[in-house]
Parts: C-alpha cells; sequence; structure tokens
C-alpha cells in the first residue's frame, strides 16, 4: 500500500488521477449521469440543494452519491495514511462566502471547472469560453496573493469536528436511500421533505451502487494525487510548476478518446447537453469561478477531498456552494440552456466587485 | 557562514506555502532556508518548488505534524 501512496504522490499521481476521472465520467454519462455530466462537483452540490428543497427547481433535485463517495473516499485515505488531521480557524465565515460566490459563477456557465474540462472533452466549444474565464480568474486571483492576500492559518482542531462533514456525507447517503416523504399536497405532489426529480437532469443518474463506488475511488486517488482543477493552472502562473497541470491535460485527454470510444463526442456549439452559447457569460461566470476558487486555495473538488482530510475551513467551502446553489435557483441567477437567466449577469458584477474587496481586504493579522 | 532564512508556513493553504518558499529562494543566490510546515501536501510542495529550482532538500519531521524543511543550495 506505501507503494502504491508514493507513486500517486510522485509526479504520476495527477496524471493517473485524471486519466482514471477521464474515463469513469463518459462512463457514468453512458450509465445515466446527464451528457458531459459525468462528474460536476456545482452542479452535483445543486443537485443535493434541490433534493434538501433548498431550492426547488424540479428538474435538478437528486442526493448525488458522487458527492458522497468523494468526501468518504478522501477520508479513508487520510486515515489510512496518517494525513487525517482536523483543523480549522482559517476565516471560515469568508470561505462560506467565496464558496457560494463559486457557486453563482459556475452555475451561469453551467459547470465547474471539473465539467468545463469534461465538456471540453465531450466536444461542447462553449466549454473554450468558459476554462479562458477561469484562467482569467485564477489570473485576478494570483495578483491578490501576490499583494499579500491570505485567508491566515488554521489551527489543530479535535478530532470530532474532523469527523462533521463525513458524518453529513453518511446522513446524505441515508436520507438517499430512505428518500423520506411526509405526505402529499391538495394538488398530489409530494411535499418532500426529501425531493427527487422526476424530469430533466437530476432525473437522469447511474446506479446508486456505481456512483458511489466510482465517487470513493477517486476521492481515495485524489487525496492522495492532490489533484486538483483549479490548482493545476494557478500553480504553473505562479510558480512554474506544471505538476497539477499535467494531470488536468491527461483528464482531458481521457475524456476525449473516453467520449469517442462510446459516441458521445458530438463537436460544435449548439445543442449541447445542459449549456447555452453565451460567450460573454460563460466566460464571466467562469471568471467570477476562478477568482473565488483560488482565493479559496483550490477547486471544489478538491476542498470535497480536503474535508476528508478533517478541514473545517472547507467545510465552510462546501457547506457556502450548497447554500448558494439554493439561492442561485430561488434568485434567478442560474442559467439554463436558453441561456443566462435574469439576474446571472449582475449577480456575475456584484460577486466579482465582493471578491475583489475580500482580495483587498483579507490579510494575515500577526499576533 | 551566510544567513539563514526562516519561513513559517504552519497553518497557511495553498498555494501559500510553496510561494513564500519560492519568494525567499528568490532573494538569496545560496546559503540556507529553513521552511515550517503542518501538512504533508506543503511539504511535498515546497520541497518540488525548491528542488525545481536547484535546491537541495532535507526534510525533518517534528512533533505535532510539523516539518521542517530545510532547503540548500
Amino acid at each position: 500500500m506505501s507503494s502504491v501512496s508514493r507513486f500517486l504522490t510522485s509526479r504520476w499521481g495527477p496524471i493517473i488521477t485524471g486519466l482514471v476521472i477521464g474515463v469513469l465520467a463518459p462512463v457514468l454519462v453512458k450509465l445515466g449521469n446527464p451528457g458531459n455530466m459525468g462528474i460536476c462537483v456545482v452542479c452535483f452540490s445543486r443537485d443535493i440543494a434541490g433534493a434538501l428543497a433548498l431550492h426547488r427547481a424540479s428538474v435538478v433535485q437528486y442526493i448525488r452519491p458522487e458527492i458522497i463517495g468523494f468526501v468518504l473516499g478522501a477520508l479513508i485515505a487520510a486515515l489510512h495514511f496518517r494525513e487525517f488531521k482536523p483543523r480549522t480557524g482559517s476565516a471560515p465565515l469568508v470561505r462560506f462566502l467565496l464558496g457560494m460566490f463559486a457557486v453563482f459563477g459556475a452555475l451561469v456557465f453551467l459547470g465547474c471547472p471539473w465539467r468545463a474540462y469534461l465538456r471540453l472533452g465531450g466536444g461542447d466549444w462553449n466549454a473554450i469560453f468558459g476554462i479562458l474565464g477561469l484562467i482569467a480568474g485564477i489570473g485576478i486571483g494570483i495578483a491578490f496573493l501576490k499583494m499579500g492576500f491570505s485567508l491566515s492559518r488554521n489551527r489543530p482542531a479535535p478530532k470530532a469536528l474532523g469527523w462533521v462533514m463525513p458524518a453529513i456525507m453518511i446522513a446524505l447517503l441515508v436520507l438517499l436511500i430512505a428518500a423520506p416523504q411526509f405526505g402529499r399536497d391538495a394538488d398530489g405532489n409530494p411535499t418532500g421533505p426529501i425531493f427527487f426529480s422526476t424530469a430533466g437532469p437530476g432525473s437522469q443518474h447511474a446506479l446508486l451502487v456505481i456512483s458511489l463506488a466510482v465517487g470513493l475511488f477517486i476521492g481515495f486517488l485524489a487525496q492522495r494525487s492532490r489533484f486538483c482543477t483549479v490548482g493545476a493552472i494557478r500553480d504553473v502562473i505562479l510558480l512554474r510548476d506544471a505538476h497539477l497541470l499535467y494531470g488536468v491535460l491527461a483528464f482531458i485527454v481521457a475524456a476525449f478518446i473516453a467520449n469517442l470510444a462510446l459516441g458521445q463526442f458530438h463537436p460544435g456549439f449548439q445543442n449541447q447537453p445542459v449549456a447555452h452559447t453565451d460567450e460573454l457569460w460563460n466566460f464571466g461566470g467562469m471568471v467570477l469561478a476562478g477568482l473565488a476558487f483560488t482565493l479559496a486555495g483550490g477547486c471544489p473538488g478538491r476542498q470535497l477531498f480536503l474535508t476528508g482530510e478533517g478541514d473545517g475551513d472547507a467545510g465552510m467551502f462546501v457547506a457556502g456552494m450548497v447554500v448558494g446553489a439554493g439561492f442561485s435557483h430561488n434568485f434567478s441567477m442560474a442559467s439554463s440552456p436558453s441561456g443566462p437567466a435574469a439576474f446571472g449577469p449582475i449577480t456575475v458584477i456584484v460577486g466579482l466587485v465582493i471578491c475583489i474587496v475580500i482580495g483587498l481586504t483579507m490579510r494575515e493579522v500577526k499576533t | 557562514m551566510s544567513d539563514i532564512k526562516n519561513v513559517d508556513a504552519r497553518g497557511l493553504s495553498c498555494p501559500q506555502p510553496p510561494m513564500l518558499a519560492k519568494e525567499a529562494l528568490q532573494k538569496m543566490d545560496k546559503g540556507t532556508v529553513e521552511v515550517l510546515v503542518d501538512s504533508s501536501t506543503a511539504r511535498e510542495n515546497v520541497s518540488r518548488v525548491a528542488r525545481n529550482s536547484g535546491w537541495n532538500v532535507t526534510v525533518e519531521e517534528q512533533p505535532g505534524g510539523v516539518y521542517r524543511i530545510v532547503l540548500r543550495k
């Protein structure tokens, strides 16, 4: 096991992880997940928010087992390799806000960085504008880092704190399996408390056990290899270090080949699954997301894997993502295949202003 | 003997540990830089960035999950 771990923490780790995810994501689409959405951390957080009725967009409600698997897979790896180190105290409230704004931006584009790369690997050229926006947002974040931006240091925390997020994931798994229903309203519609889509992307999913197993496997691999879809670009620009970038490149190439092999590669701009063709806001949404992810220290997948190591601050970011996803639909900020929603563009602008204020004001306080 | 520069990156999240280490290395042609970190990820990142710039890296594990990374050139 230790030789496997050494291999995964070597330069090959991110590459192997990228290849595995790049193959498994299109396979999940084949087995039922929405198009070019084998894995999308933001979309899946949004589906979970919907299943918990934090929003009532009836087409995007499902408790995605992949997310549960990510956290628990990372937890297993962290426990096994003695990297389960509960910690917190690095500006948790700001991280919550960054999680919200990252989701606001990503849902204007319709995908997190993971899905941006998967959309590219599936031939959805609209993703190019999203990825350019992502790079721009990361660049702005790096400028703040160079100016001294910091969310300050975390501190070791009691073991129990590290178990909070895994426990929440177990609770979600129980709710997914039990799917409690308290009754029906006068029109015969279920009143919840758990809602699952009967049509639309939320209704499209692979079998629970398969999704969970894939999530666990990816969570385990990514905890070891530190796979990060935002760090990949950030480290090349900031540190001239391509260690993580090779992982993302492997991810895109593997997704392209897997989609081709499965007959899921459909190049073009029009009629792409769960996507719109508005170049400006595909770009703009991901500028906001890229900036928020960079200020928070990593992509949404990485934040989930960190919660498996007991990182309470990453947990606050994840909570911000789920709550933000609820707001995003309730306040008509999230795009649909027909284009940006009424308040999507203004949310991106307001979000950018707030993230810039965060970038300019958050500094380490010396004690 | 040249000065030893110290960088305390304990508790900082990505990418600050390797960023602070690299900033310290760029300010000197040769000498010794000691970096304190408290996660395996930061240890790997600081070590890799330093090696890529031609520095010699030794890591010593200290009590409480802290790593003392000594960079020499």
